[in-house]
């Protein structure tokens, strides 16, 4: 028994390293702060979103019509997203620039981002975002920490600013930073909030059931406990046959 | 078997517990049945049709599809309005008593505008698609056609209102599809809530939970 | 009323052995009064086999089983259909709750001997179910066609591929084409929605009856029709209607209640659930870093893997694999201990036991893990704890030192 005991021990004891191995190849990812109640946060995020990501993404699965879910309607869809006379409400998020033209300028077509928060993290898809920075080497210019070679350039660098790669030392070895070098419209703590808009509305995209899905779970959950308290105590009733 | 351990608990325990049961059972099923209804692609499909109806000419008739169906659009003349009240007796529903019309259409002209008619271009009978025929008494009609729709299908007619004459298969007049004017010529089909008339709250919330 | 009621039955009767079966399989049927905690799964399996065949059918309305549109359907499931998201995460919570009950429900009777004579024909009726289910849930997996379903499918049919002489053709018998392709997912589709489901339900069916035949084992391992009352029923019985049903029903609303809050709390399960990888659509170009299957195949996984090739050939990892599949038909005869439960068993099959269930939950972990040269070592010593729990079975069962059973049934 005592030889499973320790067995049994090491098998647990090896979950300890095993989740620092199994979390991302060492790039540290920044806490995203998502909060799907924020109803302002996802307006804002998703204005960003059709103003500037769906020149070259589309959210093929995403109706403009589900954002009555966070608090638009009709007009204030049509209005704020600046919805051309001949889109509809009711349909789907379609790229300006079709994949195949994005292709040949890109190298590799800009995904769908309809589910992207579910595939990538909302921590990933936050650092990502604030992580580009200028590099001469590549044909856009532009590098990612997060995503190393990356096809997209950084459609954002007139918000952000432009940021470079820096090696400092700390304690002995070398560090590698992003700096601002050229600063941008938004001081960087606003650019961070804009991007945390842009993740929240992204996250929100990904699933838009995630909103009610819990409610709808503490309800059905509050009504099984009294299923359950009445079915055991029929149960005990019906055992007492039973000596 | 048992010391009869008061019925009477045990049976109301039971009743309480398949009604509990009963409303689990209603509860689960509630997704599944909702799943069958029109869904947002659906919604987004059959959603209502702007029409522009400055360019029809007098007399002519255009055809627009919504929700998979031919909606005609027709602007009568002066004198086809004139002919509709004097064919009745030869109507099987002239005063259009059942509802195939929405409240503000169950007049003379079965009509918003009096010229303009908005109607569903599919027979009452079988569902086919019937056959302009605004001309006064063709050869084929007889003397008394005064401008309507005959269905090739199986000979229904109809009148310039879309009522439905007596002694064909079809068995009511043609329906009059929910509409309204957007302005003095933009007509909106498929959609009759005023609210929309000042860009207010959508009659449809639109997204499912 | 009730005499119409009475009156209709009688009618019924006369043509259909409507109140017979219910008494010989509801009202007269005697199941052991110990039942514990183990024995809530088997009900609880036919409980989610319902969940999922109903929820299938709902979802096969609205899915799409084209390479083209396979991916963006189950997105129209999940934004467009009304409520179509419930069904979609009831969907897939059922398949892992599936494995947990099923695993569960296995290991009951590997604790209590329920494969011992004469059950072994039940064990391996379910054996069947389970083998059936694997499958369901392999091909299951291939349609929502995202990276790991297709890479998941490419990684295993390939398997096919290595087994001598045949196997490349039988590869491409399985897929009707060179590699997974759109071909692949229509006849997974078919498979999966009715082909297996039919085999599954009436293979279930005959599971009931083999175990209705010989009646139910129980947590101390003895035969309670050897003990007859003078009303000709076992004394330690008690009629499956309605105590172990109103039981059942007990254990069911639990079931729920952990069912639900995963539906509606967490039906990601952290990746396990729904994998990450799996919402980028299947792309046949780029092959993901890390590919595992789903977690309830993850300890065969780690077997295949642990095994090296030999003779130049990833045959013998295959090989090793399906026996240790396999492997539990032959419990009825590996295990030749005088008892048939734990309750009465010596410490050695104890301990095998317990090192069985370290190896099969380890294996399980690394499965999930990159095959770094650390968990390939200790997968390969787990691997063989594994195949020591059955393959030495027929001594330890035999030396070992067990108690003697009791005539009565207990309730510990």
């Amino acid at each position: 028994m005592n030889a499973i005991k320790k067995l049994g021990m090491l098998v647990l004891l090896m979950a300890a390293p095993a989740m620092a191995i199994a979390s991302d190849a060492g790039v540290h990812l920044d806490k995203a702060p998502v909060n799907l109640q924020d109803q302002a946060s996802l307006q804002r995020g998703a204005k960003l979103f059709t103003s500037r990501c769906l020149a070259c993404h589309s959210a093929n699965y995403m109706r403009y019509n589900r954002l009555h879910d966070i608090g638009m309607d009709d007009e204030q869809i049509k209005k704020e997203l600046e919805l051309p006379e001949d889109v509809k409400v009711g349909s789907t998020m379609q790229a300006a620039m079709d994949s195949n033209s994005a292709k040949l300028a890109y190298g590799v077509a800009p995904p769908d981002l309809s589910v992207i928060a579910r595939s990538r993290s909302a921590d990933w898809l936050y650092t990502y975002m604030r992580s580009f920075y200028t590099d001469t080497s590549r044909t856009s210019g532009w590098n990612n920490t997060v995503f190393p070679s990356v096809g997209m350039p950084f459609v954002l660098s007139d918000l952000q600013g432009e940021q470079a790669l820096e090696t400092e030392q700390h304690d002995g070895h070398d560090v590698k930073k992003l700096i601002l070098k050229t600063p941008g419209s938004m001081q960087p703590a606003e650019y961070d909030a804009a991007v945390a808009d842009l993740t929240n509305y992204l996250v929100f995209m990904s699933e838009p059931s995630k909103l009610v899905r819990g409610q709808i779970g503490w309800a059905v959950l509050a009504f099984l406990f009294v299923l359950l308290a009445l079915v055991y105590a029929l149960k005990k009733e019906i055992w007492k046959d039973i000596h | 078997m048992t010391e009869n351990v008061d019925q009477g608990k045990r049976r109301l325990l039971l009743a309480a517990t398949a009604a509990a049961g009963g409303v689990a059972a209603a509860g689960a099923a509630a997704p599944f049945v909702m799943s069958l209804m029109p869904s947002e692609r659906a919604k987004a499909a059959g959603a209502p049709v702007e029409v522009d109806i400055s360019t029809i000419e007098p007399g002519t008739m255009i055809s627009v599809e919504w929700q998979g169906k031919p909606v005609w659009i027709v602007r009568r003349t002066p004198e086809m309005l004139e002919l509709l009240a004097k064919h009745d007796d030869s109507l099987a529903d002239p005063t259009s008593s059942v509802p195939q019309q929405p409240e503000y259409c169950n007049n003379a002209t079965r009509s918003i505008k009096p010229e303009v008619l908005v109607v569903l271009g599919v027979c009452t009978h079988l569902g086919c698609s019937p056959t302009y025929r605004p001309e006064v008494a063709p050869a084929d009609l007889g003397a008394n056609w005064a401008g309507g729709w005959f269905c090739p299908c199986h000979g229904s007619r109809f009148d310039l209102a879309a009522r439905v004459f007596k002694g064909v298969p079809a068995p009511t007049n043609l329906i009059i599809p929910p509409h309204q004017y957007l302005s003095e010529t933009k007509l909106l089909i498929g959609d009759d809530d005023k609210s929309k008339l000042k860009g207010g709250q959508p009659a449809d919330k639109g997204a499912a939970a | 009323m009730m005499n119409l009621i009475t009156k209709l039955i009688g009618w019924i009767d006369e043509r259909f052995p409507l109140t017979s079966t219910w008494k010989a399989h509801a009202s007269e049927y005697y199941a052991p009064k110990n039942f514990n905690f183990w024995y809530f799964f088997g009900g609880l399996a036919l409980l989610v086999l319902v969940i999922q065949i109903v929820s299938g059918i709902f979802l096969t309305m609205n899915y799409k089983p084209d390479a083209l549109f396979a991916f963006a359907s189950v997105e129209y499931i999940m934004r467009d259909v009304q409520l179509g998201w419930i069904l979609r995460n009831i969907h897939s919570t059922g398949a892992s709750m599936f494995f947990i009950v099923i695993y569960l429900h296995m290991f009951r009777g590997l604790m209590y001997g329920s494969y011992r004579k004469p059950r072994e024909l039940l064990w391996i009726i379910g054996m069947i179910i389970y083998l059936a289910l694997m499958g369901e849930a392999f091909m299951g997996y291939l349609l929502p066609w995202g990276q790991m379903s297709f890479w998941g499918a490419q990684v295993i049919v390939n398997l096919f591929s290595s087994v001598p002489f045949v196997g490349p053709d039988l590869a491409i018998l399985i897929r009707g084409d060179f590699v997974v392709s759109d071909i692949t997912l229509n006849r997974f589709f078919a498979l999966h929605v009715i082909a297996i489901p039919l085999i599954l339900v009436l293979i279930v069916v005959a599971h009931l009856v083999a175990l209705h035949e010989v009646g139910s084992n129980n947590p101390d391992g003895i035969e309670i029709k050897k003990n007859l009352g003078p009303d000709g029923h076992p004394v330690d019985g008690i009629p499956f209607f309605p105590y172990m049903v109103v039981k059942d029903a007990v254990a069911a609303v639990a079931f729920l209640i952990v069912f639900v809050s995963v539906v509606f709390f967490a039906p990601d399960m952290g990746g396990y659930f729904l994998e990450y990888n799996n919402f980028v659509p299947a792309n046949p170009m780029k092959t993901p870093e890390h590919i595992a299957p789903v977690w309830y195949f993850t300890p065969y996984y780690a077997i295949l893997r642990a095994v090296p090739p030999l003779f130049g050939s990833q045959f013998p990892g295959v090989v090793a694999m399906g026996v240790a599949t396999v492997i539990f038909f032959a419990l009825p005869w590996l295990d030749r201990g005088p008892v048939k439960s734990i309750r009465y068993r010596g410490p050695i099959y104890k301990g095998f036991l317990a090192a069985f269930v370290v190896s099969f939950v380890g294996l399980g972990y690394l499965g999930l893990m990159p095959a770094t040269e650390l968990y390939t070592w200790i997968s390969r010593v787990l691997a063989v704890v594994y195949f020591a729990f059955f393959f030495l079975m027929p001594w330890y069962t035999k030396i070992d030192k067990c108690k003697p059973e009791p005539d009565r049934v207990t309730s510990k």
